[in-house]
């Protein structure tokens, strides 16, 4: 057999053996740590980087997400930072040397009540205010542009109009974390696999020493990107965080015909959907209700998902389930992320995207390493600090990401 | 879906089930002694352990009472 198979095609990073000391460490080689890193060695020169991976780089939500893009949230705060991801992936492709196959298709919002109308009017203006490309659509607006939505009367929640964003779209995840990846170690950045971080040295308010299933690693910086790991970091830490871990399911459909031209999703049913490259339809819902570390969760979850699918577009009722799976998501009491300093001088937080991290990758990244570099948070994600559950200053964002971010 | 043992009916479905997060959070016993640090923890800040996790669930399809059981919220299997 195996003088059959084709050659091995090269690899896209190497697999180096952690040395004792970096002057950054990133915990969590998924999307956001990948691209840490490489905004680190790009826009700061800083390349003494450790990326620590307990399992396989972008093995956890970065390959089970929905990938999903879009920047029209509600608040200034969440509009500045998603915005600033929208325009860096609009340039990704060439950033990266990469194909990352994003399609901007738009994404529709459905509005089905007065409330959800009023809400959705109200978030389209504020859109317009912060520069962000959005449309109020009338029922059959919204069925020339994707018209296998159902936008009769007659169903349970009728379709009242939706918000579009145009410019909003899809990318390949995988591609994505791979490109990030390739251009991190190619400016000489270690991304350590298998790598397990299971305590701290510190040293008054300073974290000297990572602990790690492949030996103990000194560090000048620690940025943490675990994602719905983050609580178990912080426990190791001592610092408390308003984090919830819950499983979040996604599925697809077997692969079909090009059906669905753009993005559409539905807070009020609880669903969205879009079709991915190859054909197959793509879509998720809301969280399991309990906390979770599982990468699983009930099917019940998935049966309520597709009867609201089924409903809005009756067409889906005929294809077939292929495959459905979880991932483990932080979610915070405002659905805004947590970001920046930590009670440790050297150690800053990067958690609390809960649904929608994908969509901010890049976004994130650039401002994460600005933060490590310059040792303060970036302008766009000082409003997302750890205090505001002291001071009160929530970005309260449950409009516009609470079924799906 | 699996079956959550209510301790006043017995085995049921766990779409019967509200879940309720941390058990044992108390109201403070003296709300305006805190700091604004201590009291925004009160509010927002619940454990999050990978493990063994005792929570708050309510029978909200059946007899509507509240209970404290202990899962692991890794293997999703309750204990007790």
């Amino acid at each position: 057999m195996a003088e059959n198979l084709p050659e091995h095609p090269d690899f896209l990073w190497r697999t180096p053996e952690p040395r004792r000391s970096y002057d950054v460490v990133v915990v969590g080689g998924g999307g956001h740590g990948l691209a840490t890193a490489h905004y680190l060695a790009k826009n700061h020169g800083i390349t003494n980087v450790a990326v620590l991976e307990k399992g396989w780089l972008a093995g956890g939500n970065m390959a089970r997400n929905t990938t999903l893009i879009r920047s029209n949230y509600l608040w200034d705060e969440s509009a500045a930072i998603y915005e600033h991801a929208l325009k860096l992936w609009e340039g990704l492709e060439e950033d990266l040397g990469y194909p990352i196959l994003f399609s901007q298709r738009g994404v529709l919002n459905l509005a089905h009540t007065e409330q959800d109308v009023r809400d959705s009017v109200r978030r389209v203006e504020a859109n317009r205010l912060n520069g962000i490309d959005a449309e109020w659509l009338s029922p059959d607006e919204v069925a020339k542009i994707c018209p296998i939505v159902n936008v009769s009367g007659d169903i349970r929640y009728p379709v009242h109009g939706a918000t579009y964003q145009p410019r909003a779209g899809i990318a390949k995840h995988d591609y994505v974390a791979w490109g990030f990846a390739r251009r991190a170690d190619e400016a000489g950045i270690d991304l350590i696999q298998d790598c397990e971080v299971v305590g701290f040295e510190t040293d008054g308010d300073l974290v000297t020493r990572v602990r790690t299933t492949r030996g103990d690693i000194a560090c000048g910086t620690v940025a943490l990107c675990a994602a719905g790991h983050t609580s178990v970091l912080l426990d190791m830490l001592g610092v408390p965080a308003p984090l919830q871990s819950h499983p979040l399911q996604a599925l697809v459909s077997e692969l079909l015909e090009p059906v669905h031209p753009t993005i559409v999703m539905s807070n009020a049913v609880h669903v969205y959907v879009s079709q991915a490259h190859k054909g197959e339809l793509v879509m998720g819902a809301g969280v399991d209700s309990y906390n979770g570390y599982g990468q699983r969760g009930a099917f019940h979850i998935i049966e309520r998902q597709m009867a609201a699918a089924v409903e809005l577009f009756p067409m889906f009722a005929r294809a077939h389930l292929l495959r459905t799976w979880g991932g483990i998501v932080d979610v915070t009491p405002d659905a805004s992320p947590i970001v920046g300093h930590t009670p440790y001088a050297n150690v800053y937080l990067n958690s609390g995207w809960g649904t929608g991290g994908f969509k901010a990758t890049p976004g994130i990244g650039w401002c994460l390493a600005d933060t490590v570099a310059h040792g303060r948070p970036h302008p766009y994600v000082a409003p997302f600090a750890l205090d505001r559950f002291t001071t009160g200053a929530l970005v309260d964002e449950h409009g516009a990401a609470a079924v799906a971010h | 879906m699996q079956l959550i043992e209510c301790p006043y009916c017995g085995p049921r479905e766990e779409v019967e089930f509200h879940y309720g997060g941390q058990a044992g959070v108390a109201y403070p016993a003296d709300p305006a002694a805190l700091t604004d640090e201590e009291w925004g923890r009160f509010v927002f800040v619940r454990a999050n352990p990978k493990g063994r996790f005792e929570e708050r669930w309510s029978h909200a399809a059946g007899c509507r009472r509240w209970f404290t059981a202990v899962r692991d919220t890794a293997t999703y299997r309750f204990s007790r």
